[in-house]
């Protein structure tokens, strides 16, 4: 894998699900910035506080686990459609979100929108749109794995009726079928690198090329299924090998999730550009990320080159 | 009721934020204040404003003067806002706007936003333990940070924060002081470090003294700070070790500890090292000395 040094982010990746050697891999591979939506965590949550604790869990404990492999955490925070339909429940974590979304590195309201686009997801998808008008912020729309096309029209077809600018939405999860009627519409439109259900990044590659750079975004979503942290780098380097520009590669890796996140006001480059120094001596007491044994990593943490086969199918 | 007048807090706080943010930003903060004053205000007010509080107010350091520092030992003894940021001092004047004659509703806002808080928000939160109205409802929380992992949430509850020592039971004080130790933060910041020692907390000292030497690890020549007025026959033997230890910071500490005992063993066992025995008395040894180096040490 060769990325030729690009700073990378990955804008949609669980990493409540994932070990820290997934953040060393990260770190290591290029990536600078991640953006964690809020989710499903595979099977249904019972209890508004689990949710509760998750969205702290978000903005606390998780994102001091990245600063510790030198990645900058983001995340957005939202009522996700699948678990939308447990009415009684839905109405608890409304409540709870208000708590949450103004809080500092929290970059949108998301991921929301329609899994079996039944009236309830609806309900509580026009109620979180709402929420992100009144705080002014992007929204990330996961769209539907089943009747997908129709459903991802619709999703935009709702944001618009709500008074939210396409510029302001990151329509998730597309595919060939999808993507020339979310850019057409002037919305940005995500792509999730999902070993074999969702995209590959061949296919990635002739979007590109198909396409073009603008407003499209590349992501992995890894989460606790069989997916794959380091999707970006992955496509990014074999974009290059693929021959698409540098500079291409840096808009859909990296520039145009920091673009559209960034309208939050809660994402800056100089976030990271900072330099990434880590020290885990400092911060962790025995008893934390590190155990016995482990050697804590001192300074400012350097990108190699160097990782396999960067195909994802 | 009350560890600190709240008016007086408010207005301490309010101007020490004038010198360090914004005018846009105060007018921001005192629209918020008289929102969330309401008796009526919706929850979500509180909420939105607690965690906005850093887009609009910075987070830079407070600027304080020494007279500002004199002011809030006067305000609250041990009150001592030095590492504190614009966007906490905010956050804390949000909370002591809050209605407060009702202790329980009070103190359940408070429990939901320390449940709910990032790092930036529990800081604040815990460093602002002393300044609340109903201190003894927030003990269970206390004892909560103390649990923390995150180094500057264990910091903002235990070291520069009066309210342990005033409100903590003994075995949750034990507990603290122990964790200071063991995740390495300087002791001497700990408010009311002498004032609350007590003989429990020697023996469990000793103890995790016993442990780090049996495992080969340096042990804080701090960790003795407590332990002196309650040398006896077992940790007379520690501080023997101490004095035979090659580190003079830890030579210095047995001789302090020595200093401070009344055991008739322990005198001569500072007898017995005079050099060290007078510096201690020409006040060139001290806690303060010892942590200040141990510090710079490590
Ligand atoms: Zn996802």
């Amino acid at each position: 894998m060769n990325t030729h040094n690009l700073m990378l982010i990955d804008p949609h990746i669980h990493m409540t699900s994932r070990t820290t050697d997934d953040y060393e891999r990260m770190q290591k591979a290029g990536i600078v910035a991640i953006i964690e939506p809020a989710f499903w965590l595979g099977q249904p949550r019972t209890e508004a506080g689990s949710f509760k604790d998750y969205f702290s869990s978000l903005v606390g404990w998780e994102r001091f686990r990245a600063s510790q492999f030198g990645i900058k955490h983001y995340c957005t925070i939202g009522l996700n459609s699948k678990e939308a339909n447990n009415e009684a429940l839905a109405e608890q974590v409304m409540e709870l979100l208000p708590l949450f979304v103004c809080k500092e590195g929290v970059v949108g309201v998301g991921e929301i929108g329609y899994d079996d686009q039944t009236p309830t997801e609806d309900k509580y998808f026009r109620a979180q749109l709402e929420l992100a008008k009144e705080v002014n912020m992007p929204v990330q729309v996961h769209t539907p794995h089943r009747d997908k096309k129709a459903g991802t029209i619709k999703s935009m077809e709702v944001c618009l009726e709500h008074g939210i600018a396409p510029d302001m939405v990151v329509i998730d999860h597309n595919n060939e079928e999808t993507v020339k009627d979310v850019l057409d519409r002037g919305f940005w439109a995500a792509f999730t690198i999902y070993p074999n259900s969702k995209m590959g990044n061949e296919r990635m590659v002739e979007i590109v090329k198909q396409y073009g750079s603008e407003r499209i975004i590349v992501n992995s979503s890894a989460d606790w299924g069989v997916s794959d942290p380091l999707s970006v780098p992955k496509t990014a380097s074999l974009m290059l090998e693929r021959g698409i520009s540098i500079e291409d590669v840096r808009k859909v890796c990296y520039q145009n999730a920091l673009d559209s996140f960034g309208k939050s006001g809660q994402m800056h480059e100089s976030d990271w550009l900072k330099g990434t120094q880590v020290d885990q001596r400092e911060k962790f007491s025995d008893n934390s990320v590190l155990r016995g044994g482990q050697t804590p990593v001192v300074g400012e943490v350097k990108a190699t080159d160097s990782l396999d086969s960067n195909i994802v199918r | 009721m009350y560890q600190a007048d709240i008016y007086a807090t408010k207005t301490f706080l309010m101007e020490v934020l004038e010198r360090t943010t914004t005018p846009e930003g105060i007018k921001w903060l005192v629209q918020k204040m008289k929102l969330v004053e309401d008796e009526n205000a919706k929850p979500k007010e509180l909420y939105l404003a607690f965690s906005a509080a850093s887009r609009f107010i910075g987070k830079a350091p407070l600027q304080l003067t020494p007279h500002d520092a004199e002011m809030a030992d006067i305000i609250r003894p041990g009150f001592d806002p030095s590492r504190w940021t614009a966007a906490q001092a905010a956050r804390t004047l949000l909370i002591l706007s809050m209605p407060y004659q009702d202790g329980e509703a009070f103190r359940q806002q408070l429990e939901t936003l320390f449940n709910t808080a990032d790092m930036g928000e529990l800081v604040a939160l815990y460093a602002g333990l002393p300044l609340l109205p109903h201190p003894e409802l927030f003990r269970e929380r206390a004892a909560e940070g103390f649990r923390t992992n995150m180094g500057d949430v264990f910091e903002a509850v235990a070291l520069d924060n009066p309210y342990p020592a005033d409100y903590m039971h003994e075995d949750a004080w034990n507990n603290m002081v122990l964790k200071t130790l063991f995740v390495g933060k300087p002791v001497f910041r700990i408010y009311g470090i002498e004032k609350r020692r007590n003989a429990k907390l020697a023996r469990i000292l000793s103890d995790y003294a016993h442990e780090r030497w049996a495992a080969g690890r340096p042990v804080s020549p701090e960790l003795w700070r407590p332990v002196g007025p309650f040398i006896d026959e077992a940790i007379l033997k520690d501080i023997k070790k101490l004095f035979a230890q090659p580190s003079e910071l830890e030579q210095e500490a047995a001789a302090l500890a020595c200093a401070q005992s009344s055991n008739q063993q322990a005198k001569e066992l500072l007898s017995a090292h005079p050099q060290l025995k007078s510096r201690v008395e020409n006040g060139e040894i001290t806690w303060r000395l010892i942590g200040d180096k141990n510090l710079q040490l490590s």
